[in-house]
């Protein structure tokens, strides 16, 4: 595998990573549980719809083969995408949305402030924007994990609920193969062993505070990285790209 | 201060508020608030083009026209993000994705400040919201419509939109300072939006036959409906002589419909796309467009409850105050929480 080959890869997960969960959490537009909640979620959804913009037209570019940003995003299939299985769940209640984005944002900090660091510069400049926004969305899903646990007795116990739920996709974060072997070699991907170890102090200090127990790591889910998604990323893109594939070709 | 009229009505502010502060003048206080009632002295104020804020003596039932003017109008920002929303998830490319979701967010943070504004006339948000919920309190029948093609989109930025910027560029100077105030930065995005509705309009109209058919089936289906907006005709609308009279309202229904009749027709006539109304012509004489009759049967029908989507409105917005509940209390909970141990 070539660098530029690896690249590419990395970019698109990155990108549908972004995409994916901007999506669901688009979903919540005009139905969150209060109106400022709405605002913050559709923030959020922008911010990561912004940020998979900047991969997903590095990912083109770096493809050389002329795929804009839409191509990217509305013609490639399920099994042609490449996000973790953790943004493609469900909403479910709002411990559930917020637990999966804590998840994600514990995460996606420490990654994107590694990649800041790397030796490509179009990376290092798209994760140097990113970086102050996942700061602020990873305050605000530790703020609401720390809300729910130590709230009211439901609220807690939905928050425990969506965490043992949902902590089967955690793992999918740290996994590496040839993809991440190679950039890593070469300087552009950080070592995923520092991202996790960052992810699991944080964890750690919110779960504490939020009262929370922190799931035994038991079989992690995979296969989002290779295109084996759970059932729902179809009907999530059948949705998406509705347009697009309905009337090729036409201009938006 | 140009007017004596003017500079009377301000010295009577300043006595009225501080009279201490100018003992001088106390003794003329008295006399002159026998003479001026204070209804009068709040007429005199709203005729010198002074707001009206908050803490002032305002009659009551121009409070309750503003509380239900004001929440009315939070009331449609917010159930107006229901119809739009409904095609984020199938916007067609990441660009027009991302500028609905800003553009979505922005009704929410205009529902914001009008249930704030509300809030200085002493309704809380809760029983506000409350109304809503349960169908005591109106909204704008336009969201009562379905968004059924990507179009709708941009009909609804372009009409619905610009239908409310009428309305809204009048309100800037509406006598209620809180209320006007909200208005200026609503007018702002607003006007953003009905470009950013206008634009999607005019890529469909130079797009593929196809695309250009949604364009023209959609503003046949919203024309109408946009029009109604303005509300009853002049002649039958039962709020409007006191609130012209409080300057709540400057211009009525009628005048604001044709201002916006006379700009779209211009508008859709670049777009290339046919206005559905067989009777209107320029009148070269008064300079205005004539239009045919609104089928007020159906706008009466719709604000009644029967429109086609009122069910589905309401129905989404308890779910989410419903299902919202728990996280509601939450935050409550824990800031409670909070604060005793801080006290602690």
């Amino acid at each position: 595998m070539t660098i530029q080959e690896a690249l590419f890869t990395y970019c698109l997960r990155r990108g549908d990573d972004n995409l994916i969960l901007s999506h669901r959490l688009g979903e919540w537009c005009g139905h969150g549980p209060q109106l400022e909640e709405d605002i913050a979620l559709t923030n959020r959804a922008l911010d990561l719809i912004g940020q998979a913009r900047n991969y997903l037209q590095y990912a083109g570019q770096v493809e050389g083969k002329g795929r804009s940003e839409d191509d990217l995003a509305y013609l490639r299939n399920e099994r042609q995408y490449t996000n973790v299985k953790l943004v493609e769940q469900p909403n479910g209640d709002y411990a559930h949305t917020m637990v999966r984005s804590f998840l994600f944002d514990a995460w996606h900090l420490p990654l994107q402030q590694a990649l800041t660091r790397s030796k490509d510069d179009q990376l290092a400049a798209i994760a140097s924007k990113a970086v102050k926004e996942i700061a602020y969305h990873l305050k605000t899903s530790g703020d609401w994990m720390i809300r729910f646990g130590d709230g009211t007795a439901e609220s807690h116990q939905r928050a425990q609920r969506a965490l043992d739920d949902l902590w089967t996709f955690s793992g999918e974060l740290f996994a590496t193969d040839d993809v991440e072997a190679v950039l890593f070699a070469a300087g552009i991907a950080p070592d995923m062993a520092a991202v996790k170890s960052a992810f699991d102090s944080t964890v750690q200090s919110v779960l504490t505070e939020a009262t929370l127990k922190r799931p035994m790591d038991a079989y992690m889910a995979t296969g989002g990285r290779q295109g084996k998604h759970s059932e729902h990323l179809g009907f999530m893109l059948a949705e998406m790209q509705y347009l697009q594939r309905a009337y090729p070709g036409a201009i938006w | 201060m140009n007017s004596p009229g003017l500079f009377f009505v301000h010295y009577l502010m300043i006595i009225n508020e501080r009279p201490t502060a100018y003992p001088i003048f106390a003794n003329i206080k008295t006399v002159a608030m026998e003479d001026l009632k204070l209804e009068e002295l709040f007429q005199a104020k709203v005729d010198a083009e002074l707001k009206i804020e908050p803490k002032d003596w305002m009659p009551e039932k121009y409070r309750k026209t503003l509380i239900r003017q004001i929440s009315q109008h939070a009331h449609s920002e917010v159930v107006g993000m229901l119809p739009e929303g409904n095609w984020i998830t199938r916007a067609p490319s990441l660009r027009r994705k991302a500028i609905l979701l800003a553009k979505v967010q922005d009704e929410a943070g205009h529902g914001l400040y009008l249930y704030s504004a509300c809030e200085t006339l002493g309704a809380t948000r809760e029983k506000t919201v409350e109304d809503l919920n349960s169908g005591k309190a109106k909204y704008s029948s336009i969201f009562n419509y379905p968004t059924l093609t990507w179009a709708d989109i941009g009909a609804v930025g372009w009409l619905v939109d610009g239908a409310a910027i009428m309305n809204q560029v009048m309100l800037c100077r509406t006598s209620y300072g809180p209320y006007a105030r909200a208005m200026v930065r609503i007018c702002k995005e607003e006007s953003f939006h009905q470009r950013q509705g206008y634009e999607i309009m005019s890529v469909l109209a130079k797009g593929t036959p196809e695309q250009k058919e949604m364009a023209q089936d959609s503003l046949n289906r919203w024309w109408w409906p946009s029009l109604m907006m303005f509300g009853p005709s002049d002649a039958n609308s039962t709020n409007s002589a006191d609130s012209m009279k409080w300057k709540i309202k400057r211009q009525s229904n009628d005048e604001l419909r044709q201002t916006f009749i006379d700009r779209t027709v211009q508008q859709a006539e670049i777009l290339g796309l046919t206005i559905p109304d067989a009777k209107l012509k320029w009148n070269e004489d008064t300079k205005h467009y004539e239009w045919g009759d609104i089928d007020w049967a159906e706008f009466n029908n719709v604000v009644a409850g029967n429109g086609p989507c009122n069910k589905e409105r309401l129905v989404a917005r308890n779910k989410a105050h419903d299902e919202g509940a728990w996280v509601r209390e939450a935050a409550m909970a824990y800031a409670g929480k909070q604060a005793k141990r801080k006290a602690a």
